[in-house]
């Protein structure tokens, strides 16, 4: 062996050496690997949950709601009151700047609003800001907000779902400008983005919001890698220091290791099968008979599913919305895993030997596999069919799908409003159409007397479990993955808050 | 020779034709775009709305040859989702894909001709079997499976290569050596085949009388007549790669035209499918064309055909 090939054999063995750039603590980095990619940062064109996480960062809302108390705070304006049923005014806070300088004023929110309601503007999230009227200026810094009706989550949203536009920059910049270099109030200001790949998030040092801490971590590096394998093994050889959507047969392994933790929490996504009670998708469809639907119920063992399949601190729901929202009760009747009863129904109904349907869905094929096999168990037989989500949702829309299995998380919106609405308000995707229903939502949504909201709903949780409308399954949870570094708590919103962790 | 060429060149623009129209009406088939384009909870006046403004109400030929005289004029529309020119988003991309399309043929070219001629040269020997059992397990291993083994081994346990990203050329090692792997059976197959074939020529009988020495005989004589298949085909493999790449850049979080398309066929984006479809197309039909080519330069008994 020559001195050469040694020497070249050094060479190549430091020139392999991984180039993992010096990360996490030691440089106050840390560095978040999700699945989907955040093709925009302009909130207001993205309709991803990638795009909501990027504008908690970025950008500031008027209000923020306290998830233990259920409580709004101030963020972008200290006080708010309602006028009447249909106004609402907002005191804002001064000494706020955007992350270019700017002074925020109340310019910024009355652009803001005026310019998301317009139809020219073609937001792609237009269902967040449908039920605004327009913004008026007051003075600097008092804004009033008309509503076209009354809307009781109306501060839900502003909490959520409407982040603050800089009116200057914006007219300069336009979508496409916002989109790659947005400019907002939020604890980090965005340095460095390749559109689908990355972005890098610097905190800002003169966050000035009253909601939000001042972000501990000093920069933050979002990339998109799709494969769940990969994104474990970068987390396992120090790539990557974050990541969330971690299966949950996959946390017990990262757990085991000193050098990652691992968290858990069932979110305000729900799974379900809707029902075609109305006999849309045929008029003699079994599911028409109240006794069916409640064999169905009964037939399939959604703990069996949860503890085997879903895991994770996934627990059951009972009804169309999520137990933390506003609204959803907890005491309806429950269809408990009972086979024979099932069978003792269908029976009754004119079924003896059950029958034959489709069940569609788009994702967790796993789950309908699952409900597939309980279902012939007492003799109906599913052929499931997973479509893209496009496909599904038009075809539900238009009345063809007897039974759907599909997930809602609501827009991380904790009123029940955000979901039962969609499934029983008499829109395109209610399958139930039960006219005492659909009222009792509809003065639920449009009250802004919680006493009054809270009894119409409860009456039409009752009714809907009563008459076994959909099966409701369980929760989605979310595992986080992350290196042992971190200080985390993990919140049931789908959200994720980068300005509250911190560094062990 | 210029005959050959404009025909085989007629002949792939109506190739490329027929592709993008059929490919044009199946992403309709697929969903409704206007909903996809809504997002989820979108209702049916914001579809009708965002239906009405893209033009989905217009009949598909109409659509259709709308799209294509943009192309032709190298427009190639918007992006839905990223809300950039589609030439800007591909173009970024199409460098990542194109240098790992490289690499990797290269990487199977020089894996799999040496198995192949030592396999030829010593047929039926111990060299020949393991050069088989490679070509086999090649083409029995599913590349994901193969390259998460890969990750394992030199990003995780070994820590000397990244397992992600596109940072540096020691990213684009591991990419390579899954794609290049997949190519290597069929080349080396192909090469052993060829040059058996050539071997027992008469010519090469010649040769040998003629007291040329084996290394002479083998490189300078029979390998410039076997390989002309084998560049048939690795032309083609090239195309395939930079077309099928999707998998091994979804996991190695490559970026490139390969992931970009994946990305929207999932979302609907259709003016960013349309034109890699395109473009896929187009690339498979160059290398097809200049395989062609190459062979009839090499073998002129081809440009009569």
């Amino acid at each position: 062996m020559n001195r050469t090939f040694l020497g070249a054999a050094t060479a190549i063995g430091l020139c392999l050496a991984a180039t993992g750039a010096m990360a996490g603590k030691a440089d106050d980095t840390l560095k978040v690997e999700l699945s989907g990619e955040v093709d925009t940062l302009n909130y207001y064109y993205n309709s991803s949950r990638e795009g909501l996480v990027a504008s908690l960062q970025i950008f500031d809302t008027l209000v923020v709601k306290d998830l233990s108390t259920g409580e709004f705070k101030p963020n972008l304006a200290t006080e708010w009151t309602w006028i009447d049923d249909k106004t609402l005014e907002f005191q804002l806070a001064s000494g706020i700047t955007f992350h270019n300088g700017e002074a925020f004023t109340a310019d910024d929110v009355v652009f803001t609003l005026n310019w998301a309601v317009d139809p020219a503007s073609e937001i792609v999230v237009f269902d967040k800001v449908r039920w605004i009227e327009s913004a008026e200026k007051v003075d600097d810094t008092t804004v009033r907000v008309k509503l076209k009706a009354p809307f009781p989550a109306a501060l839900d949203f502003f909490a959520l779902a409407i982040p603050i536009f800089p009116d200057q920059y914006y007219a300069e910049a336009g979508r496409d400008g916002m989109g790659v270099q947005p400019i907002g109030t939020g604890p980090y200001k965005v340095t460095a983005v390749e559109p689908g790949k990355s972005y890098t998030l610097e905190a800002f040092a003169d966050y000035a919001g009253l909601g939000k801490p001042k972000a501990a971590i000093g920069k933050v590096e979002v990339a998109t890698v799709s494969d769940s394998s990969t994104r474990i093994a970068d987390l396992m050889s120090g790539r990557a220091e974050f990541l969330w959507q971690v299966a949950a047969d996959v946390m017990p392994r990262l757990a085991e290791s000193d050098e990652t933790e691992t968290a858990s929490v069932s979110t305000m996504r729900i799974g379900f099968v809707t029902l075609d009670a109305a006999g849309r998708s045929n008029a003699d469809t079994p599911l028409k008979n109240k006794l069916v639907r409640q064999a169905i119920n009964h037939a399939i063992d959604r703990q069996a599913i949860v503890d085997a399949l879903v895991q994770g601190g996934s627990e059951l729901v009972n009804t169309p919305c999520s137990p933390i929202q506003f609204g959803c009760i907890t005491d309806v009747t429950a269809y408990d895993y009972d086979p024979a009863k099932s069978k003792e129904l269908l029976a009754e109904a004119g079924y003896p030997d059950g029958f034959a349907l489709t069940m569609t869905g788009y994702r967790d094929k796993a789950y309908a596999e699952a409900m597939q096999q309980f279902l012939a168990e007492v003799g109906i037989q599913i052929t499931y069919d997973q479509l893209q989500y496009s496909a599904l949702a038009s075809a539900h829309m238009d009345g063809k799908v007897p039974m759907a299995f599909l997930t809602h998380g609501s827009s991380s919106i904790p009123d029940m409003s955000a979901i039962t609405t969609e499934f029983f308000g008499g829109g395109a995707q209610d399958y139930a159409r039960d006219q005492e229903v659909i009222d009792w939502v509809m003065a639920g949504n449009t009250s802004i007397d919680t006493a009054v909201r809270q009894e119409n709903y409860t009456k039409a949780l009752k009714k809907i479990a009563d008459e076994a409308y959909w099966v409701p399954l369980f929760t989605y949870p979310l595992g986080f993955a992350y290196t042992a570094d971190l200080s985390f708590t993990a919140t049931p919103d789908e959200l994720l808050r980068f300005y509250e962790m911190s560094w062990k | 020779m210029l005959s050959f060429f404009v025909k085989r060149l007629a002949l792939a623009v109506l190739v490329a034709l027929t592709v993008s129209a059929i490919s044009f009406s199946l992403l309709f088939l697929a969903g409704d775009p206007a909903v996809a384009l809504a997002g989820e909870n979108a209702t049916p006046a914001d579809i009708a709305r965002i239906r009405e403004i893209q033009g989905f109400d217009r009949p598909l030929i109409v659509q259709y040859l709308d799209w294509l005289f943009r192309a032709l004029q190298g427009d190639l529309g918007r992006s839905w989702y990223f809300h950039l020119p589609v030439t800007e988003l591909i173009g970024d991309r199409l460098s990542t894909t194109m240098t790992l399309g490289m690499t990797s043929i290269l990487f199977a070219l020089a894996l799999a001709m040496p198995m192949g001629i030592a396999a030829a040269v010593w047929q039926n020997s111990i060299i020949d079997r393991v050069a088989l059992f490679i070509a086999v397990v090649g083409q029995a291993i599913p590349s994901f499976w193969f390259a998460l083994m890969l990750i394992v081994v030199f990003a995780v346990n070994l820590g000397i290569l990244p397992s992600s990203g596109a940072d540096s050329w020691q990213s684009f090692v591991l990419p390579t050596i899954v794609l290049g792997y997949y190519a290597t059976p069929a080349i080396m197959r192909l090469t052993r085949a060829g040059m058996l074939e050539v071997l027992s020529a008469d010519y090469i009988r010649t040769a040998r009388a003629k007291g040329l020495s084996p290394a002479k005989v083998v490189f300078k004589h029979a390998l410039r007549n076997a390989v002309i298949p084998v560049i048939s085909l690795a032309a083609v493999q090239l195309g395939f790669m930079l077309g099928g790449s999707i998998v091994v850049e979804s996991i190695f979080a490559l970026h490139g035209a390969g992931y970009l398309a994946w990305e929207s066929i999932s979302r609907n984006d259709l003016p960013t499918m349309q034109a890699l479809i395109l473009i896929f197309a187009m690339f498979y039909i160059f290398f097809t064309l200049l395989a062609d080519l190459l062979n009839a330069w090499m073998d002129p008994r081809l440009r009569l055909r």
